[in-house]
């Protein structure tokens, strides 16, 4: 019986020697950002293998299932079909709107207020959106002054945003009045781009 | 300087309850699980996501997770994706992100940590490991 085992065990280790190695495919590809079309660069380090640069879009890395690797190129479409509903469920990107008002009041100018209907549409594509309003003033009237109206323009703009529906434990509000001009001013000089409030999402 | 200083003491304001949270789940569609530890939890909108954590989707499931260093990662349906190692300095924007697909379908946009010292995001799979230096990209591990 034990040299029955003995060329059971030997047979085995032979048959592992010489059956190829099977490992899970595997892809790896550089995808072009869909907000600038910014290419960028991984490095992929096969177990074993030497590594790969790729920074062309839809470059790609493949392991075979028998462990051999190659680079190659996808198609945008290829991409689409294989990682369609993964890339679909990347949340948004942080980003950044800056709206203005008019001189000494909470109102938006009516540039603004055409471009807060935009700025409401991309906040409410966001599930559960992080959002920071901070309103700022001119450089016209004192420090306490300037610190109530900017208050009061980054509360404006949340109100609105709680009257489209966004919870409105999602959005902080604060005034920075004229401590953080965007255009350098002496004091008291009415300055337009520093009567402004600014919305930070992610 | 002083803006940095408001959108970092806003931010904390804005920030999960635990320090252990490093995430947040803010797409989540069809079956979608957190297994930490033991637990299996769900993973609605909203759940936090902690170091350990291992995000599982059913055929029907996709997730998609912001990280607190802007870092966004999703996964497609089918997939086992781990957080073997995540941490974030807010200050020095130094930290480590080790993720690791073991199956399913991942994308990913880089954050704050890979623009200060790339290659600091890495995504290990059963036969290679990436090295991020930048910004988008998709992985997959088929099925064997």
């Amino acid at each position: 019986m034990r040299w029955l085992a003995l060329i059971a065990v030997a047979a085995l280790a032979a048959a592992c020697a010489n059956t190829p190695k099977h490992v899970a495919p595997e892809m790896f590809a550089v995808v072009p950002s869909a907000a600038d079309g910014h290419v960028g660069t991984i490095v992929v380090h096969p177990d074993g293998g030497r590594d790969r640069v790729i920074h062309e879009a839809y470059g790609v890395e493949r392991i075979r299932s028998d462990g051999t690797v190659e680079d190659g190129q996808l198609s945008e479409a290829q991409v689409k079909e294989t990682f369609g509903s993964t890339l679909a469920a990347l949340p948004g990107r942080p980003a950044s709107f800056t709206l203005y008002f008019l001189e000494g009041k909470d109102e938006l100018t009516p540039d603004s207020k055409v471009e807060m209907d935009r700025v409401l549409a991309e906040l409410k594509r966001r599930p559960l959106p992080d959002i920071m309003v901070i309103g700022h003033s001119d450089s016209v009237g004192g420090l306490s002054y300037n610190d109530k109206l900017s208050l009061a323009r980054a509360e404006r703009v949340r109100d609105m945003m709680i009257g489209m529906g966004i919870p409105a434990d999602r959005i902080q509000a604060a005034g920075r009045g004229k401590r953080e001009l965007l255009v350098p001013t002496e004091d008291n000089v009415s300055e337009a781009r520093n009567r402004r409030v600014e919305i930070n999402v992610r | 300087m002083r803006k940095t200083w408001v959108a970092i003491a806003l931010l904390s304001l804005a920030a999960p309850a635990f320090a252990a949270d490093v995430g947040l789940v803010k797409v989540s569609k069809g079956s979608v699980q957190i297994q930490r530890g033991a637990e299996k939890l769900p993973a609605p909108v909203g759940a936090a996501i902690q170091p350990n954590d291992v995000i599982v989707t059913g055929a029907d499931g996709s997730a998609g997770v912001t990280f607190i260093d802007n870092s966004l990662v999703s996964v497609g349906p089918n997939s086992v994706f781990a957080i073997d190692k995540y941490s974030f300095d807010t200050t020095t924007h130094q930290g480590e992100f080790q993720g690791n697909l073991r199956q399913g379908r991942l994308a990913a946009i880089s954050g704050k940590m890979v623009k200060q010292s790339p290659e600091s995001m890495k995504i290990r799979t059963p036969s290679a490991i990436m090295g991020v230096r930048g910004t988008e990209f998709v992985v997959e591990v088929a099925q064997n």
